[in-house]
């Protein structure tokens, strides 16, 4: 829906590229486009301006040391990057364990922002890591918010304390105070107090939340915050702030698709650290707060750690080395072969996903979203449907052999065709690559891509022309001779 | 004095305003969620104001980035089948309720059915709701499936001739694929009974650009009649929603602002403006 950041800078960078050295009128025109880049992702405005003039006073300090090329781009994305990684993870630290159990610590925040539900990742985060939480119902006010949170520690295995049925019955000063008594002595050595959603104008609410805090003087009070937050964002944490208080920063539903400028605008100007994230529906799904990966999302760059991370898992590293060994020795590309990449290929998740990951790939987001998943399924479904004779050796396949293949992958003889053609033609240049001296690997290099896969023919399938263009040897000594020849 | 009044005020008698007013106006505006884009667009438009017609001329402008469609709740021939969906957290179990309420005591007779069967204990919030607005909730058990709870309901809500039936669903995020999916499973299978007259997705007032996304999103999937702008009580503007219906022509239809059954109102386009501007 939106351009990224980064969509946006390669537009600009790729211009500024073709001129030559940036000069101050260029940083000038690149921090506009930050701005509303950092818009979009919903940074409050006064954040914005300020981050801004920090940006274009070290991008023109740093300019002078630029050398001409690309990587002026890239210099200037990193200053950013650094900057933002800097705001949201300046004040980084864990949560502090009182010198005396129970650790207390006291969950507040809007309505809906995922109170009741982050109490109980909470709890079974540190359930996990040897701590005794018990969970407490101090949310009185939405109907059925403690069966909520009765449902949720029985899922997760934690104890809840709720004496009270809520739904406006019970008071939530009170419960809290009982629970800190009935922890201390059944010897629980952290509470969890989920409180009601409250909004940061409602005077009387916010005195509740005040009263319980003093109740039961927790030594951690988190800000709960929906990552889809927009720039309320700012008059929301500065009333909580000035109200109840608070020492942290939870971000929730990150597994949206929002970027989470909330995130740099609360770090930025409550100072205080962000220090969990929760990012699906499933108790699990809860961890420490990472400033570089939600720099990277701020920014819309792609989440490479993530992408290799899925790669590591899905091209086991033993038929990568048997692929090398293969091409080593001088046996053919099969079917077969092209058959195993596709496989690890859907392994690691949907293309458009994988593609969106890249960096950069902010500008070629179109052809990203038009990519047509099921195109590798039906390639899939034409090799399946062929005999491992037929794979090894794809010359046996006559009339008869692609009349049954077509109607075993539910497919036109056509397709069978098309497909038998676009890999014979690849095979050919996998060949003449080959002789042209060990070429497959170190292109797959060249092209950051796993071992194996680069060489594939899904990329020259796609688009035979820059494939051919890459025949020239990476070798300097050779390139050159090739050239001359 | 909001800041429309006093950007009005600078403007008067004079044939431009200066920058400097330029830039208060798009603080305003970004600063109420409307996102660069729509703001600019605003902008444009209001460069070329002048004089004592200067209010009246930026109302217009901001009316004419609403939607034309119909802000009503569509007349059904039988039962009028109202689709509640959105993101988690957003408030829909409340504005079903509310809205059950609202129509209630209009007297129209109203079922609920409980389609969230997801979230913890969202069942047990909307039967709370049942009993205390005394409208009748239909439910499956936790963890049923939506669709077979919508489809019984839609079955019983057709033999009782009853004139609303409100469905409520899980909260769900736009981006999770299989999720808006069975969303449209739950809509097919009520369809087979009864025709679906409403989708109204329901958008939280602080949420930032994020809900473009949704509503398009969701308007794909299930093809929404209206939207529901909820915890207008608080400090956030909802600017959000008039971005939405500037861009995708979904008109808002109600609007929630409190924790009460009577909170929630018919959509005021005069009051939401003015509120987007006079904070």
């Amino acid at each position: 829906m939106f351009d990224s950041l980064s969509t946006k800078l390669t537009g600009v960078f790729s211009s500024l590229r073709s001129r030559g050295k940036i000069n101050s009128s260029d940083i000038e025109n690149t921090c506009a486009d930050i701005r509303s880049a950092l818009l979009e992702s919903d940074v409050a405005l006064s954040v914005v301006d300020s981050f801004i003039d920090l940006i274009r006073e070290k991008a023109l300090a740093a300019l002078p040391n630029l050398q001409s090329g690309s990587n002026q781009a890239q210099a200037i994305f990193e200053i950013i990057n650094v900057e933002l990684i800097e705001i949201l993870g300046g004040a980084a630290r864990r949560i502090r364990f009182a010198k005396n159990p129970p650790t207390v610590i006291m969950l507040a925040g809007l309505q809906g922002a995922g109170k009741t539900t982050l109490a109980g990742k909470l709890a079974k985060f540190y359930l996990d890591q040897g701590d005794t939480p018990l969970l407490v119902a101090s949310d009185l006010q939405r109907p059925n918010a403690v069966t909520q949170l009765q449902v949720v520690g029985e899922s997760v295995g934690v104890p809840v304390f709720a004496p009270e049925p809520g739904n406006g019955v019970g008071d939530p000063v009170k419960v809290a105070e009982q629970a800190l008594v009935f922890a201390k002595s059944k010897l629980y050595n952290m509470i969890i107090v989920d409180t009601a959603g409250r909004l940061g104008v409602d005077q009387e609410l916010m005195q509740q939340a005040i009263d319980i805090r003093n109740a039961v003087k927790p030594d951690e009070i988190l800000f709960v915050v929906d990552a889809m937050i927009g720039q309320d964002s700012v008059r929301t944490a500065q009333a909580f702030q000035e109200g109840v208080g608070f020492d942290g920063v939870v971000l929730t539903k990150l597994d949206g698709d929002a970027r989470g400028g909330a995130a740099l605008s609360i770090a930025k100007l409550t100072g205080l650290p962000i220090m969990f994230s929760s990012n699906g529906e499933k108790l699990t799904d809860f961890d420490i707060f990472y400033p570089e990966r939600m720099a990277s999302r701020i920014l819309g760059m792609g989440d490479v750690a993530t992408l290799a991370e899925q790669a590591k898992k899905a091209l086991d590293t033993e038929s990568s080395a048997k692929m090398e060994e293969k091409f080593a020795r001088g046996d053919d590309f099969t079917l077969e072969d092209f058959l195993e990449q596709l496989e690890a290929m859907s392994k690691m998740g949907s293309m458009s996903k994988l593609l969106g990951m890249l960096p950069g790939a902010g500008a070629m987001k179109k052809q990203i979203e038009n990519f047509d998943e099921s195109e590798i399924v039906r390639t899939k479904s034409i090799v399946q449907s062929m005999t491992p004779l037929e794979r090894q050796d794809p010359k046996v396949l006559n009339g008869s052999r692609r009349a049954r293949i077509a109607l075993g992958a539910g497919r036109k003889v056509q397709d069978v065709n098309s497909l038998v053609d676009k890999f014979s033609a690849a095979q050919k240049m996998m060949r003449q690559m080959r002789n042209s001296g060990g070429m497959p690997p170190a292109m797959a290099q060249s092209m950051g891509m796993p071992a194996g896969m680069g060489a594939g023919p899904i990329s020259s399938r796609k688009s035979q022309a820059p494939a051919k263009k890459k025949s020239k040897s990476g070798n300097p000594a050779k390139r050159a001779a090739e050239e001359r020849g | 004095m909001g800041i429309f009044s006093k950007f009005v005020a600078k403007l008067k008698g004079q044939s431009t305003a200066d920058p400097l007013d330029w830039k208060v106006l798009e603080e305003e505006l970004l600063a109420a969620d409307l996102g660069p884009k729509l703001t600019a667009e605003i902008l444009k438009s209001a460069q070329g104001l002048k004089g004592d017609d200067a209010l009246t001329s930026l109302t217009q402008i901001l009316n004419s980035h609403l939607s034309g469609k119909s802000r009503a709740l569509s007349d059904a021939n039988t039962v009028g089948v109202v689709l509640v969906v959105g993101v988690n957290g957003t408030g829909k179990t409340t504005s079903a309720a509310k809205l059950a309420n609202l129509l209630k005591s209009s007297g129209f007779s109203v079922m609920l059915a409980a389609g969230d069967t997801f979230r913890a204990a969202a069942v047990d919030q909307l039967q709370t709701w049942g009993a205390r607005i005394g409208v009748s909730v239909i439910s499956g058990k936790n963890g049923a499936e939506p669709a077979a709870v919508a489809f019984d309901a839609a079955v019983a809500a057709k033999e009782s001739k009853c004139n609303f039936l409100i469905i409520d669903t899980a909260g769900r995020l736009h981006n999770k694929s299989d999720l808006m999916a069975e969303l449209g499973k739950v809509r097919r299978v009520v369809e087979k009974t009864l025709p679906i007259s409403e989708v109204l997705l329901v958008i939280d007032a602080t949420t930032g650009q994020n809900g473009i996304a949704q509503a398009k999103i969701f308007a794909e999937a299930v093809d929404v009649t209206g939207l529901i702008v909820t915890k207008l009580d608080g400090s956030a503007r909802g600017g959000v929603a008039l971005a939405i219906e500037s861009a995708l022509d979904i008109p808002i239809k109600f609007i929630g602002n409190g924790e009460g059954e009577r909170d929630f109102a018919p959509f005021e386009p005069g009051q939401y403006l003015s509120g987007l501007i006079n904070d």
